[in-house]
């Protein structure tokens, strides 16, 4: 049985649905991010597991116990918010002590578990310090630690790294999944960043207005997207308008150019309508090498130079084409107005429904 | 001097305003006896036990009063911003009747309300009346002072914080809020008790022996000590300004510090 498990959960505020049938199970240990654009309703799902607001319908177990109707303090579940939310008028140890004093721990114990989540946190000689004493990062590793400290069965983090500059959020990202991985608690991440959560979770959630739109692996994710919206929302895509031409074959016509796809496309008449997502990072410039690759021919329209990645910009009739390849300090990168003809491998496109 | 000028003018017009007559009475309070100028007055005062009396009542009153307003206030304050906020203008309104209703109609309908209660039959119950009518008289600077230190800090999440770690209403009230709105309740706190130090309407409609009736009474029945009584009211208020700002300054480095 899951730890955590979300069934059939739906809020609304007034007339407005914040989230609708949202089911999850999160086993043991595991990390879970919520991914979406804001307004999803990654965050109003977070805090209905804190316990902060009350689902309309549905049911929240954790670990076995109904909670659906228990309120936050009685729920034993850390989080760790945006604004840090430590408590301006207490030292950095009495931060990370609160919840144990709130459950009248003996005043060694406490001093005992707040020495050992200094340590974790790599912060040993800071236990006296006020909050505004310290740094943004250090500030969200203490209120990590203080969360932690509670021992809670479930830690919810709410975009804790959205507040911090790139450096911190690469280095502190590790940090939470190096803690995570060590203490083995099962954590729910909310984030709007894909790259956050794809560097961070077991699993996926992909949100968009209220609903779930594809739960899996970071790798499930990103390669075989369910929808467009997930397709669109996570990594780079170039979607292409394309026709089929023969469905039984999966070729489809692009601006007058051919191509194929992996698969048939039965569902779809000949002069239907669909799109081809193709991710920037499997179209390849060498036009010519590969014998049973599409091709494409343009005009470079634009180059970017990102150091380790150089960012192609193809212009195909009326559509714009985004190439990455690695940085290769052999190959010239193209000129802008120069042709072009770029290769991908029939099963790098991505047929997308609803085009 | 060029550019300087007009400003330092109307800044001593401005502060002669309030100091001449400051250094006037200070002055006639020295005059006590004829030819020499002297402290008698001040002694006078200090040596009178009406005064010790009236003031150490006064005081009391004002710390009661300090005291239950802020028990009043704060909560009230928080939950206004953290659950009502809708409500805010209706609380922010009810809190400023006092600059709208007269002291005397407030103390007359809060005895003819009480009459025949305990809170008019004893000496007591008329205290309790009183300091009730105190708090309702420091509403207007606690709440104003109260609501500005909350929406300095982030109460929703701090709030958020203290209930996911196991706090419920009155640990996060006492551990959390009241610590972290402190130096706003005291500058409230201090311009309550400057209020009650020197009322005079309530208390002597309501018979009682507090400090504004007694410098009526002086000042009725004596020429020089009026004055005595005046400056030392003036350093008393100003000793109680002073202690705001300095038990403020340590606090508030802590509290808010460079963001």
């Amino acid at each position: 049985m899951a730890f955590l498990e979300i069934t059939g959960v739906r809020k609304s505020f007034g007339a407005s649905v914040a989230v609708e049938s949202f089911h999850l199970a999160v086993a043991r240990g595991e990390f879970v991010s919520f991914l979406g654009p804001s307004g999803c309703g990654k965050t109003t799902t977070l805090r209905m597991v804190a316990g902060f607001e009350k689902p309309t319908s549905g049911r929240i177990v954790i670990d076995g116990v109904d909670v659906t109707d228990t309120p936050p303090n009685r729920r034993n579940v850390g989080m760790v918010f945006q604004s840090y939310a430590l408590f301006p008028n207490m030292t950095v140890a009495d931060n990370i002590g609160f919840g144990l004093k709130v459950a009248r721990r003996p005043a060694g114990e406490i001093q005992e578990r707040v020495t050992e989540l200094l340590r974790i946190i790599h912060m040993p000689e800071y236990g006296r310090s006020y909050p505004y004493q310290l740094s943004g990062g250090q500030q969200q590793r203490v209120a990590l630690a203080r969360a932690l400290a509670i021992q809670p069965k479930l830690l919810l983090l709410d975009e804790p790294l959205s507040a911090l500059d790139a450096k911190i959020r690469a280095s502190l990202r590790q940090e939470i999944r190096d803690i995570q991985r060590q203490l083995g608690i099962t954590t729910i991440y909310v984030t709007h960043d894909q790259e956050e959560a794809m560097a961070l979770s077991d699993r996926i959630v992909v949100m968009s207005r209220g609903r779930i739109e594809q739960v899996g692996t970071p790798f499930e994710v990103y390669n075989f997207p369910a929808t467009r919206f997930v397709a669109s929302f996570v990594g780079t895509l170039n979607v292409l308008q394309a026709t089929v031409a023969d469905a039984a074959t999966g070729r489809l016509s692009v601006q007058g150019q051919e191509i194929r796809v992996a698969r048939p496309l039965p569902e779809h008449a000949p002069g239907a309508s669909v799109g081809v997502a193709i991710r920037p990072e499997l179209i390849s410039l060498d036009g010519q090498a590969g014998h049973d690759a599409n091709r494409l021919s343009g005009t470079v329209a634009d180059v970017t130079f990102l150091g380790p990645i150089v960012r192609v910009q193809m212009h195909l009739s009326g559509d714009v084409l985004h190439i990455d390849i690695f940085n290769n300090p052999q190959l010239r990168p193209p000129q802008p107005g120069a042709p072009i003809t770029v290769r991908f491998a029939p099963d790098a496109c991505l047929v997308l429904d609803d085009a | 001097m060029g550019k300087r000028f007009w400003p330092w003018l109307w800044f001593l017009l401005g502060a002669s305003y309030f100091l001449v007559p400051l250094y006037a009475t200070f002055d006639f309070s020295l005059r006590a006896r004829r030819g020499e100028l002297t402290f008698a007055a001040y002694a006078n005062v200090l040596r009178d036990i009406k005064f010790v009396e009236s003031f150490s009542f006064s005081l009391q009153t004002a710390l009661a009063t300090i005291v239950v307003s802020a028990l009043v206030i704060v909560p009230t304050a928080y939950w206004v911003q953290l659950r009502l906020p809708r409500l805010r203008p209706v609380v922010e309104f009810f809190t400023l009747l006092p600059f709208v209703v007269p002291a005397v109609v407030l103390v007359f309908s809060l005895a003819r309300t009480y009459s025949r209660t305990p809170l008019t039959d004893s000496r007591e119950g008329l205290w309790v009346l009183l300091v009730g009518s105190y708090v309702v008289l420091s509403f207007p600077y606690m709440y104003r002072a109260v609501d500005t230190g909350l929406r300095s800090i982030n109460i929703h999440d701090l709030t958020e914080a203290a209930q996911s770690l196991g706090a419920g209403w009155p640990t996060i009230l006492m551990r959390v809020i009241f610590p972290n709105v402190y130096v706003s309740l005291l500058s409230g706190a201090f311009i309550t008790f400057a209020i009650v130090m020197g009322e005079f309407t309530i208390a002597a409609l309501l018979a009682q022996p507090a400090f504004g009736p007694y410098m009526n009474l002086l000042a009725s029945s004596k020429v020089y000590e009026p004055s005595a009584l005046a400056i030392i009211s003036f350093g008393l208020t100003w000793a109680a300004i002073a202690a705001i700002q300095w038990i403020g300054q340590g606090t508030q480095a802590r509290l808010v510090g460079p963001r």
